[in-house]
């Protein structure tokens, strides 16, 4: 957090900690958008980026913590070239196959009415997605929006 | 329980029932509108269940799900399903997964 005040590309950040509630999708993208809105986003990319935040966000509720409860950690960091990097990361139970995962209409959870489009959204939506993941130990989910371009 | 962001309205036309949902559409909204959907068409037994998408604030890959479990079950009992107005953003979602070519949609004249 503090390389903020060193690396002169940073803008601004901001880290956030929710617990794995159903209700904190809202909260999580509405707080993830209200900061990034500094930047003076466009409407389209302000709601790109709500969406890809609330999948990610849902993925720890629904899969990562799904039959226990844990908190959710959410870094945002604004760039002075108007990148946004969104990192959310659960402490959760982990993907055993990330490429399978990010398949379009790959669920575990059909039950659910899970879509299997969550990793879709997030990559259609944002400019760059990147997930680390380890069995047992969670996942990050690293999303790279760059603002004002027009796809 | 904490509250919900979305809310469903109904009206009921002959056998066609209208469903139109408005809020915000996720996983935490979705499980509700689930079962209050479910629980009218079950009760009501419509030919066409009309979801009127028009008024959603916000929408993630939930909504999906949403109108594919709905499409599922009025197929089931012998109905069908339709998708009435979404805005663009909406659009945008629903084609992801090509959804605008599995379910009709119909746009309200303006």
């Amino acid at each position: 957090m503090r390389n903020v005040f060193t690396d002169e590309k940073i803008k601004n950040k901001m880290k956030l900690c929710l617990p794995s509630f159903s209700a904190n999708e809202g909260m999580a993208r509405a707080a993830v958008a209200a900061f990034c809105s500094q930047l003076d986003p466009d409407a389209v990319d302000i709601a790109d980026i709500k969406c890809a935040v609330s999948e990610a966000v849902t993925n720890c509720i629904v899969h990562a913590y799904r039959e226990t409860s844990g908190l959710i950690y959410i870094t945002v960091t604004l760039y002075r070239d108007d990148t946004v990097k969104i990192e959310i990361r659960d402490r959760g139970c982990g993907i055993p196959d990330v490429k399978a995962a990010r398949e379009p209409l790959f669920t575990t959870d059909a039950a659910g009415e899970r879509s299997g489009m969550g990793f879709t959204v997030m990559e259609s939506f944002t400019d760059g997605v990147r997930v680390r993941s380890k069995t047992g130990v969670g996942t990050t989910v690293t999303l790279i929006k760059k603002l004002g371009r027009k796809e | 329980m904490i509250k919900t962001t979305a809310k469903l309205n109904y009206t009921v036309d002959g056998e066609r029932l209208n469903l139109s949902l408005s809020g915000e559409i996720d996983h935490h909204s979705a499980l509700s509108l689930r079962e209050e959907a479910d629980a009218l068409i079950y009760r009501l037994r419509p030919k066409i269940v009309a979801i009127e998408l028009s008024s959603i604030e916000f929408m993630d890959s939930s909504g999906i799900g949403f109108i594919m479990g709905r499409f599922s079950l009025a197929k089931k009992l012998g109905g069908e399903l339709v998708m009435v107005d979404p805005s663009p953003r909406v659009s945008k979602i629903l084609s992801l997964a090509g959804m605008e070519r599995i379910i009709k949609t119909e746009r309200k004249k303006k």
